[in-house]
């Protein structure tokens, strides 16, 4: 059983911990740190029986993350500040969302940067307050910063010169120039309120949107993480909606997401054990495997005991995918031959 | 990975992974009466590769990488390649250790007191500490000292020490040769030589001590003391540690404690035998 493999079974439950071996454990830690999901681990296992150096090692991984999740939503209100003069609406996106809301997901996930979305109306002036507000520009180079601008759907990345803390400003889910363009209006009106008072997305464009950001915007990095939020917000929003699968393919489809969204639930089946449910009223839902799901699976287990990734042709062909979904030919070979040309 | 070995150093559990055998034979003979739990998993990876398969013969370059890398880090030559797996562990140390509190400081401790020294490396703080160790005290390590957030003690991390340069001298003259590392010459830091600390230091290594005396060590100039502030300390100690904002609130509270408990000096001495004698000063009169 390889590393990887035991630790996808630890976080769906099918392995019973006390069966690991020291060998085993090195491996799944070894995984787990690279995937940047220790603490997920830690919190899954968090009433398992461990020997007492594991346990105290996913102790201190919990710690961690409550304090670096504690950090993240300040974060977050500090961004509520800067725009709250010029009454900007902003929506929560991924890790920090999730912990606003106190979906199960957020349980140990690691966050890194503050994402937001904004109407693109007010996307210069949100920059704007932000910039009054302390946060500045990371990327000097015009032409990236040009990049960002003409064709990303997020500003360039600005960061807090006090807290040192990353904010990416959103108009959209994914890069103007993708093959497939989400109705960034339909979700900002859709977007529902936190206890807390912030804004996230709705449960079924919170799924589109995980989805999306692993399957359609990027090179599968960090994917088991992103298919581990998306197989919990599926858990966690059929708890409300037992017919959560046709609200998801519903919303997914005005956001042409529909079979972005249909992979995103085999793939997390197949690995996480997401439970699915076939429908053939109101409209045909099945989940039939598709010949390249494989290749997925094993670009998403490509890791090796040490924690380092294995299948270094898949990854490339994986990354050449991303750009290709990104933007097209003519576009993707003057990128490439300007960055090229800057090296 | 081809090679590979568990060494653990006070409370962290390595394993180090090679593709080479020379680095984990150098570590295996400095690390060989470490206590070992061969049933504990690791805490910490580190591993040593070639970043082509052909450059693991071919001016073979050690990359380190592991569970935390820095993107932009150097190989360096194989010859070099336990200097490499001593950066490894202790950048894995440094970015990934969440119990205590990580200080970047040296430390000796007597009677279960402990004196931390910190400083920028090029203050002497690893060289004053290793001489304590070879003089009455336990080392408790050159590098890192770990403040345990519940309880304010220190704690260990007593690694092979890394003595550098004019330190080399000045330490190899007074230890049997068999606690002494191969001369690792030229290396980015210099030459490098490690001691390996004394067995009692070793034995002692998770025993905790409680903080009697705060540092700041600085080689060069007149001897002088200097008593600090506590806001300076706390300062000084912010940018000492590597996980201090990591730890938010925890952080905070261990080391406003540390500033508040333990005394604080200023240190600056011509010479190693100055320094010795000064920190052997002010412990006097901290435990009088």
């Amino acid at each position: 059983m390889s590393a990887v493999q035991t630790f996808v079974d630890l976080l769906a439950g099918r392995r019973d911990a006390a069966t690991l071996t020291r060998r085993d454990w090195d491996g799944v830690i070894g995984v787990a740190r690279a995937e940047a999901m220790l603490a997920t681990l830690a919190c899954r296992l968090e009433q398992a029986a461990l020997r007492p150096p594991v346990a105290a090692l996913l102790a201190d991984q919990r710690a961690a993350a409550e304090v670096a999740q504690r950090q993240a939503l300040w974060e977050a209100e500090m961004a509520r500040r800067a725009l709250k003069g010029q009454r900007i609406e902003f929506v929560l996106l991924k890790g920090t969302a999730y912990a606003a809301a106190g979906l199960s997901c957020a349980a140990g996930r690691q966050i890194g940067d503050l994402d937001i979305l904004v109407l693109r109306s007010d996307i210069g002036r949100a920059e704007n307050d932000l910039l009054e507000a302390g946060w500045e520009w990371v990327k000097s180079d015009p032409y990236d910063d040009a990049y960002y601008r003409d064709h990303m759907h997020e500003l360039p990345p600005l960061i807090h010169k006090a807290r040192d803390r990353m904010i990416d400003v959103h108009h959209t889910i994914l890069p103007q120039t993708h093959r497939i363009t989400p109705d960034a209006l339909i979700l900002m009106a859709e977007a529902i309120e936190t206890p807390s008072g912030f804004r996230v997305l709705s449960p079924p464009a919170m799924a589109c949107h995980c989805a999306a950001h692993l399957l359609a915007d990027g090179d599968l990095q960090g994917g088991l993480r992103n298919l581990w939020d998306f197989h919990l917000l599926v858990l966690d929003f059929l708890k409300d909606d037992r017919d959560f699968y046709l609200t998801l393919i519903e919303e997914a489809s005005t956001h042409g997401l529909a079979k972005v969204v249909k992979r995103a639930l085999r793939l997390a089946n197949r690995i996480y054990g997401t439970p699915l449910r076939s429908y053939s009223w109101p409209f045909r839902l099945e989940f039939e495997r598709e010949w390249d799901d494989d290749l997925f699976i094993r670009r998403l287990l490509a890791r090796d005991e040490w924690g380092h990734a294995t299948g270094f042709a898949l990854q490339q062909a994986f990354y050449i995918r991303s750009h290709w979904l990104r933007m097209p030919p003519a576009m993707l070979a003057r990128h490439l031959w300007t960055k090229w040309r800057k090296r | 990975m081809r090679h590979s070995t568990r060494i653990a150093v006070g409370p962290v559990q390595f394993r180090v992974g090679s593709d080479w055998a020379e680095p984990i034979a150098g570590l295996e003979r400095l690390y060989a009466a470490y206590p070992q739990d061969d049933a504990r998993p690791a805490d910490a990876t580190v591993r040593l590769f070639a970043a082509r398969p052909w450059r693991r013969w071919l001016r073979p370059s050690v990359h380190i990488g592991g569970d935390f890398i820095v993107p932009d880090a150097l190989p360096l030559p194989l010859s070099m390649g336990l200097l490499a797996a001593e950066m490894g562990m202790n950048l894995q140390v440094a970015l990934g250790w969440r119990r205590h509190m990580l200080l970047h400081a040296s430390a000796v401790a007597k009677h279960g007191r402990a004196i931390i020294m910190s400083g920028e490396s090029g203050s002497g703080k690893s060289t004053l500490a290793a001489l304590l160790g070879e003089d009455g005290w336990r080392l408790m390590g050159d590098e890192f000292t770990l403040i345990d957030p519940a309880s304010g003690d220190a704690f260990a991390f007593p690694r092979a020490v890394s003595l550098k340069n004019q330190a080399i001298a000045e330490v190899a003259g007074r230890v049997d040769p068999s606690r002494l590392g191969p001369l690792l010459a030229g290396t980015p830091k210099g030459d490098i030589r490690h001691l390996i600390p004394r067995a009692d230091a070793i034995a002692a290594m998770h025993e905790p001590a409680r903080p009697a005396l705060l540092l700041f060590p600085r080689f060069g100039g007149e001897a002088a003391i200097e008593p600090m502030g506590e806001g300076e300390a706390f300062v000084r100690l912010t940018e000492a540690s590597t996980n201090y904002v990591a730890l938010g609130e925890a952080g905070f509270a261990a080391l406003t404690r540390l500033v508040r408990e333990t005394p604080a000096f200023g240190v600056s001495y011509p010479d190693s035998a100055t320094g010795m004698a000064l920190v052997e000063q002010l412990w006097a009169e901290a435990v009088r």
